[in-house]
């Protein structure tokens, strides 16, 4: 064997050995299955509340739903973003469009590992970075409750995403920087009020989405965690809902009844895309609101 | 004080009247609107006590905001630029948006033409007269 070859072939095994590590970071990580398969039998009735409190229907069903209508899950809402055009699929019990052939692990792992049955990375478009952080047993009660709502058989438009942003694997290397199912805050001794505002927050109801800065690729800033930026889908700005802002003169009660109507303190209304989470918040009851608001003020306060 | 208050009074209106600047109109308009809220949502949610006097002033000065509301003079073309939420779809969907408008005007003024005298004929005109706001920023307003 000639020296060149020797090195071509040195050169060749350290590319193989790149490639094997850059396939190996970014595999589909999926929920242990032994925890899977421990989990409870979930309970429709239960999931409701985590439907409204997960906000699904405002990217799952059709646009500007109302009623009953938010219960049609047959996707649709394109979320425009700086990496493309994302839009959201049909989650219906549909055998063929929807879900309705999924186990439960499926779910729970497209929901809170962003890994679809077939064992692709999902966009993180779909919040299952907050959805990381709830519970198995909510997440049994939502997968019955979905399954008891209307198939619908039609199959929604894909993602209109562009190079690099479409190869699935450059996902998983995302996944490594971002993903992380670790509570956001770290509260010393929380009240049972706080804890579950912690939960809804950071988990099912997935405020920093939107209310969190991100990065040139799509990773959250944890140093201004909720305070608040341009917004990543659409035009305008999201604000900032630490202490930090207005929110920070208004009571928990003025938190709550503005999450519960949309009217701040001062009676303007929920503009934007908040309107609609308002529709799914009104579904909460009043002690799930106030347990956000809780959270909400004790969450260090970021400058605008 | 009270001639402060009359001082301040004066300028507002003197600022609002002669105003050119349609996004500072508009925010005026907006403005007075919760001011009659601010009156109203607290009785209709059960938080003040209804007074049939109170509620129907707010929704006669409402109703008054409303048909003074014209939305060629206040959202003219060009005027999506500037210190402003109003949103791009105003500009993109005009008959939406005048649609919607025109929605919140009839509701204002069958409100006020429903004079209610208790608090549940109050609250059965006011819950569609106050969805109007959130319908229509969910569209309208960024």
């Amino acid at each position: 064997m000639s020296r060149w070859r020797l090195f071509g072939t040195g050169i060749l095994a350290l590319a193989a050995a790149g490639a094997a590590v850059l396939w190996v970071a970014s595999s589909p990580v999926r929920l242990d299955a032994a925890e899977l398969a421990a989990a409870p039998a979930g309970d429709a009735a239960r999931g409701e509340r985590v439907f409204w409190a997960a906000g699904c229907s405002s990217c799952h069903a059709a646009p500007g739903a109302t009623g009953d209508a938010r219960f049609r899950l047959g996707g649709g809402v394109a979320l425009d973003t700086p990496f493309g055009r994302f839009l959201a699929p049909n989650i219906s019990p549909d055998k063929e469009n929807g879900i309705g052939n999924w186990s439960f692990a499926d779910f729970a792992n497209a929901l809170m590992r962003g890994v679809s049955p077939s064992g692709e990375h999902l966009f993180p478009a779909f919040p299952y970075t907050s959805y990381a952080r709830m519970t198995l047993e909510d997440a049994a009660d939502l997968y019955a409750f979905l399954l008891t709502l209307p198939p619908i058989a039609e199959k929604a438009p894909g993602h209109e995403v562009s190079f690099p942003f479409n190869v699935r694997r450059g996902v998983g290397m995302w996944k490594r920087m971002f993903f992380d199912p670790a509570p956001v805050m770290d509260f010393e001794d929380p009240s049972a009020e706080l804890a579950r505002g912690q939960y809804l927050v950071e988990g099912p109801g997935h405020c920093g989405e939107c209310h969190t800065p991100r990065n040139a690729i799509g990773g959250m800033d944890p140093s201004r965690w909720l305070a608040g930026g341009p917004a990543a889908a659409g035009d305008g700005k999201v604000p900032n809902i630490t202490p930090g802002s207005d929110i920070g003169s208004w009571s928990e009660d003025e938190i709550a009844e503005f999450l519960k109507s949309g009217f701040t303190p001062e009676f303007d209304s929920a503009g934007g895309a908040m309107a609609e989470v308002v529709r799914n918040l009104a579904e909460l009851p009043d002690e799930d609101l106030q347990a956000i608001a809780a959270y909400l003020k004790a969450v260090p306060p970021v400058d605008d | 004080m009270r001639l402060f208050a009359l001082a301040i009074s004066a300028a507002l209106l003197a600022v609002t009247s002669a105003s050119a600047d349609p996004i500072e109109d508009r925010k005026a308009i907006m403005k007075d609107r919760a001011a009659q809220l601010r009156v109203l949502a607290p009785i209709a949610q059960g938080k003040a006590e209804f007074d049939a006097a109170a509620v129907m002033d707010a929704l006669q000065k409402l109703n008054e905001n409303a048909m003074k509301t014209d939305v060629d003079a206040l959202w003219p073309a060009g005027s999506d630029q500037g210190d402003t939420k109003s949103a791009p779809a105003i500009w993109e969907d005009m008959d939406g948006f005048k649609a919607a408008m025109d929605k919140f005007k009839a509701d204002a003024a069958a409100a006020a033409a429903a004079n209610p005298q208790d608090l549940q004929s109050f609250q059965a005109v006011f819950g569609p007269l106050a969805g109007n706001c959130g319908s229509c920023h969910e569209k309208y307003r960024l």
